[in-house]
């Protein structure tokens, strides 16, 4: 067990050193979230009213969005010289990658979510509410990052992977955004989000075990 | 000097024990029933034009292709049930170097001493830079260096962990002159310690020289399984074109 912890860390620990090195994900992740957020505010000009009823919305569909573009980089390096397939050679459950990359990406898109929500906040004159949200949003990513990662390492290796990428995962992963923008918009309208934790308790439940496995036979030829 | 063949060796099964070994891609058949034994400490070229299946044989003793049909046993290892053991004996190299640009050679071979779960992998990687002349490159950038020395660097990462087996596929390609030599070293010195090694290569004479055995591979079988030096290069050479109707690997 030691060892397979070992490896998903290793796992992490290489594609934060990776983004140390060329910063190309959390870049990536963060202008387009950032971008995504103020070309919106610019575009509907939210009063009060509309923008706790669209605000929510337009923040997940940011966050995911941005995070399939973070998923798609990440696994572009793991292409380039089959980097991946060493990783994959080691005496670990296959697994052990998969958790790695899922929690790497996980932990990117958290950090963006840190920097694009208060000002998200300060774009649509909104107040933080409930702290349940965080840990709505903490389970939310999650979901987003366990779908992603499978469905990124299935679309790696197509011709056509920047369009394959959105097309599987965002279908899959929208139960996750639902619940995510239902439980923002509900905080912002006075109602607690923590109806929504067990919703996405079992979403995650569910696709961290079946995705795993998903990438096993993904990674086999 | 520890022996491979001694310590690793589960009970008396052969390094690598193929038997009817079927992979199609599509409906392409690249392996048709190839059945393959190598014995421990024993150094076997796999010549063959391409497309015979050389890549796909290594792959699927490397665990990273999985067979339509038949058994593939390494280091006595079940390959299709008990993957991550078999993993456990085996070294790689390939024609892709398995290694990431932005990363130093010493974090790349750090990253998969980690996955390896190794102790004292600093030694280690010194070790295996040493043996393949690169100590002074390990904390050049991989993305800076030349193709023969990443080709260095992707085998010192498969030696990292002194498996007992090693496979490569056409590990020769790219390298310069004084890194061939050292390679040629590696497979003479893995014979000395007991370690298997399974390379493909499409340098008949190369084959030849360097291992005890060679295998031709046509139609997605061996052809030919015999001694490389009671045949020569010349009877190799003959018995290739034979097989497989071409003059040259």
């Amino acid at each position: 067990m030691r060892a397979y912890w070992k490896a998903v860390l290793a796992v992490v620990w290489k594609d934060a050193l990776l983004e140390l090195r060329t910063k190309e994900i959390a870049t990536a992740l963060l202008v387009f979230a950032l971008l995504a957020v103020v070309v919106f505010n610019f575009a509907i000009d939210p009063t009060p009213r509309t923008a706790a009823t669209v605000g929510p919305g337009i923040l997940w569909v940011a966050i995911v969005f941005s995070g399939a573009l973070g998923l798609g980089r990440s696994f572009a390096m793991e292409r380039d010289g089959a980097a991946m397939t060493g990783l994959l050679l080691a005496p670990v459950a296959r697994d052990a990658v998969y958790f790695g990359k899922v929690l790497s990406i996980f932990l990117f898109m958290a950090a963006v979510e840190v920097v694009v929500f208060p000002i998200f906040l300060a774009l649509f004159n909104l107040s933080p509410g409930d702290l349940w949200m965080i840990p709505i949003a903490l389970l939310a990513t999650l979901g987003i990052a366990a779908v992603g990662t499978l469905f990124s390492a299935m679309a790696v290796n197509t011709r056509s992977r920047e369009i394959m990428l959105p097309v599987l995962f965002l279908p899959v992963a929208l139960p996750a955004l639902v619940a995510a923008v239902e439980a923002t918009g509900g905080m912002f309208a006075g109602e607690s989000p923590a109806l929504w934790l067990p919703f996405l308790v079992v979403f995650d439940a569910i696709f961290l075990v079946v995705c795993p496995a998903g990438f096993n036979l993904i990674v086999e030829e | 000097m520890k022996r491979h063949g001694e310590t690793s060796q589960p009970g008396q099964a052969p390094a690598i024990d193929v038997r009817g070994l079927r992979k199609s891609y599509g409906r392409a058949a690249v392996l048709r029933g190839l059945d393959l034994e190598v014995a421990w400490g024993e150094t076997l070229a796999i010549l063959g034009p391409n497309g015979s299946g050389k890549t796909t044989l290594i792959k699927t003793l490397a665990t990273l292709t999985r067979p339509d049909s038949g058994s593939v046993r390494v280091a006595g290892i079940d390959v299709s049930r008990s993957g991550k053991r078999a993993r456990a004996a085996i070294g790689v190299v390939t024609h892709d170097p398995m290694l990431y640009e932005q990363l130093t050679g010493l974090e790349n071979l750090r990253l998969f001493g980690r996955m390896f779960n190794l102790d004292a992998v600093e030694e280690r990687a010194a070790r295996a830079a040493d043996r393949l002349g690169m100590a002074s490159r390990l904390s050049q950038r991989v993305g800076t260096m030349s193709h023969g020395m990443r080709k260095r660097l992707s085998i010192a990462r498969a030696l990292l962990h002194d498996p007992p087996i090693l496979l490569m596929d056409e590990p020769e390609s790219g390298l310069d002159q004084e890194a061939l030599g050292i390679l040629e070293g590696i497979v003479s010195a893995s014979a000395d310690l007991g370690r298997t090694v399974v390379m493909t290569t499409h340098n008949l004479e190369r084959g030849a020289a360097l291992a005890q055995r060679a295998a031709i591979l046509s139609r997605g079988r061996i052809g030919y399984h015999g001694s490389a030096a009671s045949l020569g290069v010349a009877g190799l050479r003959e018995r290739y074109a034979e097989l497989t109707g071409e003059t040259d690997a």
